[in-house]
């Protein structure tokens, strides 16, 4: 009998580091990053939007520039393949839709939220006047 | 943590994460758009103070922050815990503190357009 069991050491803030699939695990987790910074500079913009419209104007001038390119275009990259995709991936796991007898296949379940993606963002764009 | 209370929070995240994936990669492109100094018609003053007069527009717009800003803050809590930080407390209060002065600033300011 083993008095002391021998723990193997784990560093709790690099752990991640050891195997692929736990660091997508954890670039997936920091997509929350750009769902807060995103929520608050849109609330922001609410702000903006409420008061004047010279302080609307002011916040559509304040948020362009070269820097601001790069930065959303990364931001877009970044949440489709580590937000957007997997969720969509993981949706027939997280919710299996039966119809009478038959379990409805992953696929179409997949299929059918990148239809519904499409459907809406065009909806949101043609919303916005840029289509 | 009860169980009554996760499945709240857990439902939040859920709902949010789902909200999130569907609308984010839209709204993020339209502030790129909005970077490159072309602001598209329904993002000028008029046309979007109009879209955020309305109840379907306020209505829309509260729901996606109201979600978003808790899916977020669930995740902060875990990804703090990932990164070592083990004061669960202190973290679940701060996350979800900051989700709910964004939810109470967004009803505010969504009320104060008219």
């Amino acid at each position: 009998m083993s008095r002391n069991p021998y723990v193997r050491p784990i560093s709790t803030t690099t752990w991640y580091m050891r195997h692929g699939r736990y660091k997508v695990y954890v670039l997936r987790e920091l997509t929350s990053f750009l769902v807060m910074f995103y929520s608050f500079l849109t609330l922001f913009g609410l702000y903006a939007l409420s008061t004047s419209p010279e302080r609307w104007e002011a916040f559509l001038v304040s948020q362009q520039g070269a820097g601001m390119i790069v930065f959303h275009a990364v931001a877009l990259l970044y949440f489709l393949f580590f937000q957007t995709f997997p969720w969509f991936k993981l949706a027939p796991k997280a919710m299996p839709v039966q119809v009478g007898e038959t379990k409805v296949p992953d696929n179409a379940i997949i299929i059918g939220h990148y239809v519904a993606w499409a459907v809406l963002t065009l909806f949101i764009f043609w919303l916005a006047g840029v289509l | 943590m009860a169980i009554a209370k996760k499945a709240v929070v857990w439902g939040l995240f859920a709902a949010g994460g789902t909200l999130s994936s569907f609308v984010f990669p839209a709204l993020i492109a339209l502030f790129l758009l909005i970077a490159t100094g072309n602001v598209p018609n329904g993002l000028q003053f008029e046309q979007f103070h109009t879209f955020a007069s309305s109840w379907l527009g306020k209505a829309c717009l509260f729901i996606v922050l109201f979600l978003s800003l808790w899916h977020a803050a669930h995740r902060l809590r875990v990804v703090a815990h990932d990164f070592g930080i083990r004061k669960d407390t202190l973290v679940a209060n701060t996350v979800y503190a900051v989700a709910a002065i964004g939810t109470v600033l967004a009803a505010f300011y969504l009320f104060s357009i008219s």
